[in-house]
């Protein structure tokens, strides 16, 4: 089967364009949170969307709108974190470990007193990007261009948040709320991900395409573009290989991810040597 | 009249109970290069990170160009660097053109944007710290002295009217530390850039610092050089010995 066929289906265009869209998110934020060593936050926001999404399954919410119900409950969890390390003299990797949990309990809990949905959570835990819907299309395109502007327009200040918290506040940065921003926006393209390659993925999404960036760009714009590039690249990659040899599309994208993290830091490796 | 551009009050700080500024209250007028020093743990950098807003206050007041530092806004007139940056990563992805933006951005107002101006700014800068080469260069490739140098550069970008170093020339060699102090001097000078250095560094601040306050969890003494030479308290504070090696600037 040629790429043009593969291209022609419906479904494999409208799992690239999401795809492409949400990873563009994920490779952009993941650049702030690595560089701030806050990376696993998205995995726990990851695993509290498991709880929203089951306290959406179980108020019998139509498959299509999960994603989008799941949203408020992620946000606040997101801002919980933020209190909990700030205010609790809780460590941020503690706090990120309070929440996740708490998210995966509470949604065990409740498939359980449902005694199981008729939608399979399983498909939010591994992601099943080529079941993407029209309507889920346009809301994750809405979505993007909510959070590409927020972070175009904070970006400045994002970027000195990143470098050196003192020194940014020292330069009248209001440091505790381009933090609710940062988390905010995480956990908005962390509730659309889980989609794409699913819960238990999302990490490798936010971390890798931001780590291979960093083997080798020295500019922090040139940072940005290079792992959006990467994530468009795993994306593509990954569906069309998964296609092509019959394997799970959430995991080849993050297969391809990693393929192009190992090819980053060979290269690294090999300029710093010569 | 003229504005005192820092005016501390009864400032008193403690962690936990124990006090580490006792009431502690200075002026530091336009033009001023004003030496702190003190041992290690005497409250130095408690008492600048207060002076920037980055602890809140407990007791006492701080008034920044003649504002109460709680509705102070004007953080452009200020610039800051420090003895090291505590989160600083030493492969962070940017280069030294980035990172002396950064400066720019106390002066922006929401959605801080670039402009073309700022480029010249940058570049003014660099020429006159003299790192223009390391323009493209990323900033974890540099050496100690360097990054310092760029920080600097950071931190004057914005040509700020106070300047406030907290113990900047640690990791540098004697070699550009010397450089680095008279790059300051030059400054305080020739272009009346009001300058707090904070140091541990008793011996030398006397070549460069025209007051020096010496604290101690409290004011030891404030006052210029000369004064300190000549104050018989400070004789029976220091020792004969250590005010003589003070003085004659060893």
């Amino acid at each position: 089967m040629d790429i043009v066929e593969i291209l022609s289906y419906g479904f494999i265009q409208r799992a690239m364009i999401t795809g492409v869209l949400i990873s563009v998110l994920c490779a952009v934020l993941g650049v702030f949170l690595v560089l701030r060593r806050l990376s696993l936050i998205g995995d726990g926001l990851a695993h509290v969307t498991f709880g929203s999404v089951a306290i959406a399954l179980l108020f019998r919410t139509s498959p299509v709108y999960v994603t989008v119900a799941a949203i408020p409950l992620v946000l606040l969890s997101s801002l919980g974190i933020l209190k909990l390390s700030e205010k609790a003299r809780v460590y941020g990797d503690a706090a990120i470990g309070i929440v996740s949990s708490c998210g995966i309990a509470c949604g065990v809990i409740l498939a359980s007193v449902a005694g199981g949905f008729n939608v399979d959570l399983f498909s939010y835990l591994f992601g099943n990007i080529l079941s993407i819907s029209q309507t889920e299309m346009v809301i994750a395109a809405a979505l993007f261009v909510v959070v590409i502007t927020i972070v175009v327009l904070f970006f400045n200040d994002l970027f000195a948040l990143a470098f050196d918290e003192e020194l940014a506040r020292s330069s009248g940065i209001r440091a505790d709320r381009i933090n609710a921003v940062l988390v905010l926006l995480t956990a908005l393209t962390v509730t659309l991900a889980m989609k794409v390659v699913g819960i238990m993925l999302i990490s490798a999404l936010l971390i890798l395409p931001a780590v291979t960036a960093l083997q080798v760009v020295r500019g922090f714009t040139t940072t940005i573009l290079t792992a959006a590039a990467c994530a468009v690249c795993s994306v593509i990659l990954g569906i069309l290989s998964s296609f092509l040899f019959n394997l799970p599309t959430g995991g080849m994208i993050v297969i391809v991810s990693l393929i192009l993290f190992a090819i980053a830091f060979i290269f690294k490796k090999s300029r710093n040597v010569s | 009249m003229q504005v005192d551009l820092v005016t501390v009050q009864g400032l008193t700080f403690s962690y936990g109970g124990l006090e580490v500024l006792t009431d502690l209250s200075f002026r530091v007028k336009r033009g001023d290069y004003l030496g702190i020093v003190g041992p290690n743990g005497s409250g130095k950098s408690t008492l600048v990170r207060s002076l920037l807003g980055l602890t809140s206050l407990q007791q006492g007041s701080v008034e920044l160009f003649g504002e109460p530092l709680e509705s102070f806004r004007s953080w452009a007139k200020i610039g800051y660097l420090s003895q090291r940056l505590k989160s600083l990563n030493p492969a962070f992805p940017a280069t030294v053109e980035e990172i002396v933006g950064l400066g720019l951005l106390a002066r922006k107002r929401f959605p801080k944007r670039r402009a073309r101006e700022d480029m010249v700014a940058i570049d003014r800068t660099l020429t006159h710290m003299g790192i223009m080469d390391l323009k493209k260069r990323p900033f974890g490739d540099l050496s100690g002295g360097q990054q310092q140098r760029a920080l600097l550069a950071r931190a004057l970008v914005n040509e700020p009217e106070l300047l406030i170093l907290d113990e900047p020339t640690t990791a540098l060699d004697p070699e550009t530390r010397e450089n680095f102090y008279q790059l300051l001097r030059h400054l305080n000078r020739n272009h009346g850039t009001t300058i707090i250095l904070v140091t541990h560094d008793t011996w030398s601040i006397g070549n460069y610092a025209g007051r020096f306050l010496y604290i101690d969890k409290k004011i030891v003494f404030d006052g210029t050089f000369e004064e300190f030479c000549h104050s018989e308290e400070m004789t029976g504070f220091f020792g004969e010995y250590a005010q003589h090696m003070i003085c004659h600037r060893h």
